[in-house]
């Protein structure tokens, strides 16, 4: 057959076959609207929503419409996954390390931990931690107290919260200098010098300065409740344990094959060039398993935005757990709803995936 | 010095992290066996003799409702039929892995036979059966069916849309790349919420399905994009030469792929294969959050029974028990597989 027929003719069929079914879907979809008597209409966003929220960083109460929930819920989304993705990353590092340290005795646990938490179910994890750890503190009354100042009890975690003029000031000078010398290092000049020393010392350093300068506002007992603090509410908690623990042994396996990947010989040829062992580690090894590491990693914290959803299984008032149950059940708009939560995940993805795609490329070894 | 003793305490900073080591076991091993296994009560007749009795966890529970977490809710004079479909796909799958001859057979017994006798056996109603909805089945059943039918249905699927994504045409290019970005880049669990909400939405009115039914079709399509992901891997993996070699020899294009290129390929990604076969396992727990009753779902309920009330840890760790030995044999499945039919030993 003459191959540009065949090429039109599959094509063509393709085509036909799609447009059939999305024809199809679309007829049964406005039929049972009809039926329902609905259609699709997103102005149901700008309507009174009514209920709370019950934990979330920005304003919201239940005179604020639907519309509103969505950002108020994909922040609290964004908060878990942010907290979630630092502490596997620690976790994941302390075990690869571990693993890599030469030590049987730390070899041997990090991989018993890793084999015990991969091949168990991320959702068994969280809803453990929530129901069997957290639920189970004792009451207010008798919380758990760390220094005087830090107390856990079956309502959540209780912690000191800074603030002030001088303490806001600093730390939003401290990220912006960090991160400004972290994209400018090569330019001034400090080739030698591996970032990966000295920016999380910096950042450290400033986050100290900035916590003497602070106001503290210690939480309190008073009758049956905690006044003043922050208040970490079970649900995050034991979302942010339980993923966070789940996605360590992930990237602790993600590390250890990269550092092991590069060969024996560049560390000895380092050394050999006269660098010590730790220049050999960080301007030598690490640039080169960062490499390595960076698509496996990418998708590693894909995961954890798309896993926050599993907060729907502890009540935590993120994206799936506010729209798709309480927006959708009071609004009765599937149709609507679903769309905007597949939309925001899809979008966050998308765009999460470029972005790193584009600094792969960059630095992906030229020329091979 | 001797190398174990060298190892442990060779340099200082070794030395330290064993003492380190060693006070973290002395700290957390035993109260937790104490916890799990000496102080544990293995008979009890409810939570208040379970507490009279002990203070470790208290695996009476587990003991009293073990059929619940295997079967669910399934009836138990017809608990021998859960009890074959199962023996039936262990046997097939056996014969799969380690036949020596006639593979191609079982392999086909299994994705025909199986689910066929299978979906019989468990749904009834033919055959003098006593017809079992599908709200009744549950447990750890419910995870096994889930993750065979899901697995069964995502490979074709699969391997469709990994040559799709290969293909010359743009335009089945560009939907193979839509389906697949689409499925992976939206979480699991809000697509299973889609098929609770807005499947019936798109289907002809009148037509009802399943809750089981949705479930399944959700996960084979989902598992569908990342085995495409994994397959296309492989067939990237795959020797231009091989191809070429094969149209030389006068095979349609048809034939050079599905006789030469595929099965190469699909030895190629055994690994990824595997890997999503244990992911797609324990990710048959989310299906608790939408309604049905797997181990996950039953383990949820049993708390609430009032003669068993609140012992969750117990009702946990035995869910994540059985995952986790049930994970272990796909694994090692899994390296069997590669080992016979891989690429390892060919190098």
């Amino acid at each position: 057959m003459n191959p540009r027929i065949k090429s039109w003719a599959w094509q063509g069929a393709a085509v036909i076959a799609v447009v059939l079914l999305a024809t199809w879907f679309s007829h049964n979809l406005s039929t049972n609207l009809a039926v329902r008597g609905m259609q699709v209409d997103f102005g149901f966003l700008a309507s009174r929503a009514g209920f709370d929220i019950p934990f979330r960083l920005v304003e919201w109460d239940s005179s604020y419409p639907y519309g509103w929930a969505l950002y108020v819920s994909g922040v609290n989304t964004l908060l878990a996954s942010a907290l979630i993705v630092v502490l596997a990353s620690v976790l994941g590092l302390a075990l690869a390390l571990m693993r890599l340290s030469g030590n049987p005795l730390a070899a041997g646990t990090s991989r018993a931990i890793i084999e015990l938490v991969r091949n168990t179910p991320q959702l068994v994890q969280i809803v453990f931690v929530y129901v069997a750890v957290l639920q189970v503190l004792p009451p207010m009354r008798q919380s758990i107290t760390w220094f005087g100042s830090i107390f856990l009890n079956v309502r959540g975690l209780y912690l000191p919260s800074p603030s002030g003029t001088a303490y806001d000031w600093i730390i939003t000078a401290t990220v912006v200098i960090t991160i400004a010398a972290a994209i400018l290092w090569r330019r001034l000049g400090l080739i030698a010098v591996p970032r990966l020393v000295v920016l999380p010392p910096v950042l450290i350093l400033g986050a100290v300065i900035a916590g003497f300068t602070a106001s503290w506002d210690y939480p309190v007992l008073r009758g049956f409740n905690f006044v003043g603090g922050t208040r970490i509410p079970p649900e995050l908690l034991a979302l942010v344990l339980g993923l966070g623990i789940y996605t360590s042994v992930f990237i602790a396996e993600i590390i250890r094959a990269a550092i092991e990947g590069i060969h024996r010989g560049q560390s000895e040829a380092a050394r050999s060039l006269g660098l010590t062992a730790n220049q050999s580690m960080f301007l030598v090894i690490l640039p080169q398993a960062l490499r390595i590491l960076i698509p496996p990693l990418t998708s590693q914290y894909l995961n954890v935005i798309k896993s926050t959803t599993l907060g729907a299984a502890i009540a935590y008032p993120e994206v799936l757990q506010i729209f798709a149950r309480t927006v959708l059940n009071q609004s009765g708009r599937a149709v609507e709803v679903m769309t905007l939560v597949l939309g925001v995940f899809l979008v966050v993805n998308l765009l999460t995936s470029a972005a790193m795609n584009a600094w792969n490329r960059r630095l992906t070894l030229q020329g091979r | 010095m001797r190398p174990l003793v060298r190892a442990l305490f060779g340099t200082k900073l070794n030395a330290a992290l064993t003492l380190l080591m060693l006070a973290a076991f002395a700290w957390a091993l035993p109260p937790l066996f104490r916890w799990l296994l000496s102080d544990a009560v293995w008979q009890a007749e409810n939570r208040a003799a379970c507490t009279a009795a002990g203070t470790g966890a208290c695996w009476a529970f587990i003991r009293a409702r073990f059929a619940l977490f295997f079967y669910g809710l399934y009836p138990e004079p017809e608990r021998w039929r859960a009890d074959l479909g199962l023996l039936l796909l262990a046997a097939i799958g056996a014969g799969a892995l380690f036949a020596r001859r006639g593979r191609g057979w079982w392999l086909a017994a299994l994705v025909t036979i199986v689910p066929v006798a299978g979906g019989i056996l468990l749904a009834g109603g033919v055959f003098g059966l006593k017809p079992v909805p599908t709200p009744n089945w549950g447990g750890l059943l419910l995870n096994v069916v889930i993750s065979f039918v899901a697995m069964a249905g995502a490979m074709p699927l699969g391997i469709l849309l990994a040559f799709g994504r290969r293909s010359t045409y743009p335009i089945i290019r560009w939907i193979s790349v839509a389906m697949i970005e689409f499925w992976r880049g939206v979480p699991l669990l809000t697509i299973l919420f889609m098929g609770l909400v807005l499947l019936p939405l798109f289907l002809p009115q009148g037509v009802t399905v399943d809750n089981l039914v949705r479930a399944l079709i959700v996960m084979t399509l989902f598992n569908a994009a990342y085995m495409a992901e994994t397959i296309r891997g492989g067939l990237q993996g795959v020797p231009r030469g091989q191809a070429e070699a094969a149209s030389a020899l006068g095979l349609h294009p048809a034939q050079v792929q599905l006789l030469i290129v595929l099965p190469q390929a699909l030895r190629l990604s055994i690994p990824g294969i595997v890997n999503i076969a244990v992911d797609l396992f324990k990710d048959t727990t989310l299906v608790s959050i939408v309604g049905l009753f797997d181990l996950m779902g039953v383990v949820n309920q049993s708390m609430k029974d009032p003669a068993w009330l609140g012992l969750a840890a117990e009702g946990y760790t035995f869910a994540a028990i059985v995952f986790f030995f049930a994970c272990l044999v796909i694994s090692l499945g899994g390296s069997l597989l590669e080992r016979r039919f891989g690429v390892a030993h060919h190098r």
